[in-house]
């Protein structure tokens, strides 16, 4: 298992490198000059040219990628020009704020998705798979800053049962000591229920809109790739040596239908990460994908290569994870790694 | 080689009531086209002790009937009218979780395609286990032992290493082992077979049938087999029952049923199945018009050898259990001798003549005809055909090459092997629009033509797809392909494995009379020696990648030399006549 494990990341070495030459010489040709940018409107010439011998941006490229490697290998991720802070501490500091989200989006979303679909599948052309239809097409065709806004003026506006969408804690109350980055799960270590309550109420309505968002390619993929398995030979099998049909669907089909599942899960998950800007957004969330955006916006390189690199990284131990995961579940894929 | 019980169980029993009857059942599906009847009024008894054949070709609806007995027909299926009458329980009108204590405990199943039937991620011993607490003959705490000891009952070697073994780690005989354990584990009264010796080779069918007649006659349980193969039924039923098109045409006791056939179908079932002394032509039905010789090419320089094979050599690096620290740098152990898949053999083929391949799975056959194809590169030895050295052209060059069109193949699945958007003509046409024939436009359509007349594909079946036409119908598209090119040798990779027997009788007749008339050579690879026999003038006999016996297909049927070919002739059921 070990030795799969070192092997794989192996393979992820050059796609990291690929990223890390991308990054660079992307964020090096996208239009806007940094250093005008920051000179401000009326800068002179010269204070323009001051900030690019600052930023080293008056060297040629390929001695601009040794610096930036040099700085990478060190963890020097660079400065945010915008919060004046290390990149690295941003993203340190923002990252788990995205993860928690998407996480707990992707939780309630498989709770609902998943039980939805394997019902669908069972019972195929009955009213619960036309509802698993609807609910789907519909969660996917509302755009995320829509259902964010709408959940908003319902829950928060009309009826008060969540406070006001303004990131992750009310000010009354301080973050958690830094154990993982979760808040729910900092403030339980820390035995701070109300702390736990108070994150809880600011969080279950963003990860409620990613959840519907999400939930439509978790639930088709569960259905279709169930009513394969159902029509297999192994599981007339089972039907014919007598097995209830709980064991049959849960225990036989299901943990066969699950690689698919499993591989959507993890596509939607690096998904839902890097794209829930408009989630983010909405609730003044400070994730890390709004981060990249306002970083985009005003040409500042170093936040969004962290970010890039951030995400290509965490994208190779999800991929990790995926293939740990699926050689669990099926002892075939265990003999071909 | 087959030992009737069927008389003597017949008469002990006559005065029980029958352990199933089966009265005026009908069965239908609801498909896109409206309700279609796979079984109609089919009336069925069955005696405690007995063995029940039902025999038919596919669609005759004899496997529906089965799984109308285990109340398994799926979801579009449904039992229309008639009784089922199991053990005194109206298996028609019992509630789902009566029949389910019945499935498995008193009712098993055992199925085709074992490796498929069982469940691909789970350790099979842990499947025995979960129908002996399903039907409480087993607790989780000695679910293991018993499982074990139910693995023993069917004769696998090594049981206790076999519990953990996961179906892909088995042979298909011996996930067939499995699947009969899984029936049988918990000791019930019938036994439903379909099919279940379908794809397994010759001696391992033998292997698994003896096992399971061995194990019913030892419980007295009773069995139902189903089966495409007269010689199988014959061979291990008391009973027969002849199924066509969803009805029941003829039922008898089965040396009756093969000595006399009353019903025409029988007759014309009877007639298709290759068996002893008799020729091609035979199987045709009686009314077929007596087929006009065809016309012989002349071949050319008939007699003189077309393609030479010496010393022919394939190795597969055999995987190293690497493991630790070597493993996770890379360093392999010491190099394990590779496994030669094909062992160093010769032989050739004349013009205009049919050499059999035979042997059982894993023998090597596949595995020569690819290289014979030059699809794949042989570790050592030398192709020489027509002069010249094939296996000088890599395998990756050798589409490119003027000899491609020379050595043609038909496959084994009519229905895989043809590309599902492309019509019949458009199959046909494909290897004269690659090989640069310079046909285009109404010249190729008339060649299509021409070629679907040879191969007896009606011409307004040239224009649908594989899935409008039958498996005969696909086996005439896939040879069409193959002689499109006027090769001058065709590899046939069992070729009618997949079909009827009817319909095999056909294409094997089909075969011949194309040989004859286009003056080719044949290589026909195949486990079934009866077919090598009458299509085939000599035949090599292959194990382990080696040449066992090679000779004229007469003098090694009728006296075979070695123990193993001797081994494959005596493993083959045969009807009694």
């Amino acid at each position: 298992m070990l030795k799969q494990i070192v092997r794989r990341l192996g393979t992820a070495v050059p796609s990291l490198i690929g990223v890390v030459i991308v990054t660079f010489l992307l964020t090096r040709v996208l239009p806007g000059d940094t250093a005008a940018y920051f000179a401000g409107p009326a800068a002179t010439p010269q204070a323009i040219a001051e900030i690019k011998t600052k930023l080293g941006l008056d060297q040629r490229l390929p001695v601009q990628f040794l610096a930036y490697v040099k700085d990478l290998a060190t963890g020097n991720l660079g400065m945010s020009l915008t919060t004046g802070q290390p990149v690295f501490e941003d993203i340190r500091a923002r990252l788990p704020a995205s993860a928690e989200l998407t996480l707990l989006g992707l939780l309630l979303s498989v709770a609902v998705s998943v039980p939805l679909g394997i019902l669908a599948a069972v019972r195929q052309g009955s009213w619960i798979d036309h509802l698993c239809r609807v609910v789907a097409t519909a969660g996917v065709s509302l755009p995320v800053f829509f259902t964010g806004l709408l959940l908003v003026y319902v829950f928060y506006y009309k009826l008060g049962w969540a406070p006001a969408p303004m990131g992750r804690l009310d000010f009354i109350y301080s973050a958690p000591d830094t154990v993982t980055g979760f808040y729910l799960i900092d403030s339980l270590i820390a035995g701070d229920v109300e702390l736990f309550r108070a994150a809880w109420s600011q969080i279950w309505l963003p990860a409620v809109t990613l959840a519907i968002f999400s939930l439509a390619p978790i639930a088709r993929m569960t259905r279709a790739s169930m009513l394969s398995v159902l029509a297999s030979d192994f599981v007339r099998t089972a039907r014919a040596s007598g097995l209830k049909p709980s064991k049959v669907v849960m225990g036989y089909a299901f943990r066969n239908a699950l690689l698919p599942v499993i591989t959507t899960l993890g596509m939607v998950f690096s998904f839902l990460l890097g794209a829930n800007v408009l989630v983010e957004k909405v609730f003044a969330w400070p994730g890390i994908g709004s981060y990249a955006i306002e970083a985009l916006i005003t040409s500042d390189y170093a936040p969004v290569q962290g970010f890039v690199l951030a995400m290509a990284i965490l994208y190779v131990l999800l991929n990790l994870a995926i293939d740990i995961l699926y050689g669990l579940v099926d002892p075939r894929v265990r003999i071909e790694a | 080689m087959n030992i009737h019980a069927g008389n003597m169980s017949a008469g002990v029993n006559n005065m029980q009531p029958p352990l199933l009857e089966v009265r005026d059942l009908t069965v239908e599906f609801a498909t896109r086209r409206g309700t279609v009847q796979a079984v109609k009024q089919v009336d069925l008894t069955l005696a405690k002790g007995e063995t029940l054949g039902i025999v038919g070709e596919s669609g005759s609806g004899k496997s529906v009937t089965s799984y109308a007995v285990m109340r398994i027909l799926d979801r579009a299926g449904r039992i229309a009218e008639g009784t089922i009458s199991f053990g005194g329980v109206d298996i028609g009108t019992a509630s789902e979780g009566q029949v389910r204590a019945l499935r498995g405990r008193e009712m098993s199943m055992i199925f085709q395609n074992p490796r498929a039937a069982l469940n691909p991620i789970r350790k099979v011993g842990k499947q025995i286990e979960d129908v002996l607490i399903e039907h409480v003959q087993a607790q989780p705490g000695d679910a293991k032992e018993k499982a074990i000891e139910v693995l023993k009952a069917v004769r696998i070697a090594r049981p206790e290493e076999r519990y953990h073994a996961y179906p892909f780690e088995l042979s298909g005989g011996m996930c067939q082992r499995i699947v009969i354990a899984l029936a049988l584990a918990c000791r019930p009264q019938l036994l439903i077979a379909d099919e279940p010796t379908t794809g397994l080779d010759v001696t391992t069918q033998k292997a698994v049938m003896d096992l399971v007649v061995e194990l019913t006659r030892e419980r007295n349980m009773s069995t139902i087999l189903i089966t495409h193969d007269l010689g199988l039924a014959a061979a291990y039923c008391d009973r027969v029952m002849v199924m066509e098109k969803g009805k029941v045409v003829e039922t008898a006791n089965a040396e009756a049923v093969f000595r006399a056939p009353q019903h025409a179908y029988t007759r014309k079932l009877m007639r298709a199945t290759p068996r002893k002394g008799v020729t091609l032509r035979d199987l045709l039905p009686e009314d077929a018009a007596p087929a006009a010789p065809a016309p012989t090419a002349p071949v050319e320089g008939a007699g003189t050898p077309l393609l030479i094979v010496e010393n022919l050599v394939k190795e597969y690096p055999r995987q190293t259990p690497t493991s630790g620290m070597a493993g996770l740098f890379g360093i392999k152990g010491a190099a394990a001798d590779p496994f030669r898949a094909v062992d160093g053999i010769s032989f050739s083929v004349a013009r205009g003549e049919s050499l059999g391949l035979v042997g059982e799975s894993g023998c090597g056959k596949s595995t020569t005809s690819m290289m014979l194809m030059r699809l794949v590169d042989p570790t050592s030895g030398r192709i020489v055909f027509k002069g010249e050295e094939l296996s000088a052209i890599p395998a990756k060059r050798f589409a490119g090459s003027k000899w491609r069109s020379r050595i043609q193949l038909v496959f084994q699945d009519p229905t895989d092997s043809l590309n599902p958007r492309y019509t019949a003509a458009r199959a046909i046409a494909d290897p004269l629009m690659q090989m640069g024939s310079g046909l285009s436009g109404k010249a190729l359509r008339a060649k299509v033509e021409e070629l679907a007349g040879l191969v007896g594909l009606p011409v307004h079946l040239l224009d649908r797809f594989p899935h409008q036409l039958s498996g005969g119908q696909k086996a005439r598209v896939g040879i069409a392909r193959a002689i499109a090119p006027d090769p001058d040798l065709v590899i046939l990779d069992e070729p009618t494995a997949a079909l009827d027997v009817s319909v095999q009788a056909v294409v094997l007749n089909l075969l011949q009379d194309l040989k004859q008339r286009l003056g080719m050579s044949y290589i026909f690879v195949s486990h079934d020696l009866e077919v090598v026999r009458m299509l085939c003038d000599r035949v090599i006999v292959m194990r382990t990648g080696r040449i066992v016996e090679e000779g004229a297909t007469e003098a090694i049927m009728a006296a075979p030399k070695a123990e193993y070919t001797r081994e494959l002739l005596a493993s083959i059921p045969h009807p009694p006549i």
